[in-house]
């Protein structure tokens, strides 16, 4: 279970960014913030201790009356996104309901973050864009297999198609984690960060940006 | 987009000027060590955080072309030479001529 603290946000597109000895460090934008803390999740309720994050903002026309009440109990407006953030009851403490994260608290400059995103639909994709297969000759007779797999297996032996196998399929639209990626910068005041590398996502699609699970040890010298 | 680096002080140079490009090559503490690159601007690659500029010189009748990150900050300075008449926006053809051919106009009243 994640309990490192993050935050959700909306992924601005990618840019570039300098280094002080002038070279480039590619890099992308996300808008995080400000996020709200609209709620608590505490042991004595729930039986486990979460903080729920809001971000941007949400019509009151457009929310339904149920989630209405649950801001209004809260004296909050509605927010455009929600997310639970698992954490020990020590981190939950030190917040307020109603209160706004700070980046530059949670997150420093150079510090390894994994960041989550949905990644674009691409629907029923054939195995040429799903697997990157090459297909077929496009001359030389080829008649309808030019995007074909090929040979999904063998005969007798073992007379079945292994699983697994890569064939046409739905592709995108599912939840991708990049693991350490790092910070470049942050701007408190806007609510940006700026992580070096790809997201996986559309722009304008949410991401969730939290500190790195897996941090790789160094080796020991044998 | 927010966030991309701002704009470092560049004079407002087109394509067909010619310009003098100052830029380091190697930093050491407060020292910098800048060359200076001079010649015709061929294409300036408008993109907002990742615009760049080509310019193009005769080295030794050799043709020499460097694209320049305009955001960059090693461009110590940009100091316009000339200003040219030019009819188009990307100056290719240049690549294809030598010599008094691939000369270009000068404005005289800057």
């Amino acid at each position: 279970m994640n309990k490192q603290p993050g935050v959700i946000g909306i992924k601005l597109g990618c840019t570039q960014i300098f280094n002080d000895d002038g070279t480039l460090k590619r890099v992308t934008v996300i808008e995080a913030g400000p996020i709200t803390i609209v709620d608590k999740r505490t042991a004595e309720r729930d039986g486990y201790t979460a903080l729920v994050l809001g971000f941007g903002e949400r019509k009151e026309k457009h929310t339904a009356k149920p989630q209405l009440g649950y801001y209004k109990k809260a004296n909050l407006t509605p927010k455009r996104k929600l997310k639970e953030l698992r954490c020990e009851a020590e981190f939950a403490d030190k917040f307020e309901v109603g209160g706004v994260l700070k980046l530059d608290e949670l997150f420093q400059v150079g510090q390894k973050v994994d960041a989550q995103g949905r990644t674009r639909g691409r629907g029923f994709s054939g195995v040429v864009r799903r697997w990157s297969m090459a297909g077929q000759v496009q001359t030389h007779g080829t008649h309808e297999c030019r995007r074909h797999g090929g040979s999904i297996g063998t005969n007798m032996t073992p007379g079945r198609t292994l699983p697994g196998l890569k064939m046409a399929g739905q592709y995108g639209d599912e939840l991708v984690s990049v693991l350490n990626l790092k910070i470049a910068r942050i701007d408190a005041d806007k609510h940006l960060l700026l992580i070096e590398g790809a997201i996986p996502g559309a722009s304008n699609g949410p991401v969730f940006i939290r500190q790195a699970v897996k941090t790789r040890k160094r080796k020991v010298g044998r | 987009m927010p966030g991309a680096p701002s704009l470092p002080e560049l004079p407002d140079f087109r394509v067909g000027d010619t310009i003098r490009v100052h830029y380091v090559v190697e930093r050491n503490g407060d020292k910098a060590t800048t060359q200076v690159f001079q010649g015709v601007v061929i294409k300036r690659h408008r993109a907002g955080a990742r615009s760049t500029f080509t310019v193009r010189k005769i080295s030794f009748k050799i043709g020499v072309e460097r694209i320049f990150l305009s955001h960059s900050p090693n461009i110590a300075k940009v100091e316009l030479v000339s200003r040219g008449i030019v009819r188009r926006a990307r100056l290719y053809y240049l690549r294809g001529l030598e010599g008094k051919a691939a000369r270009i106009r000068d404005k005289k009243d800057i």
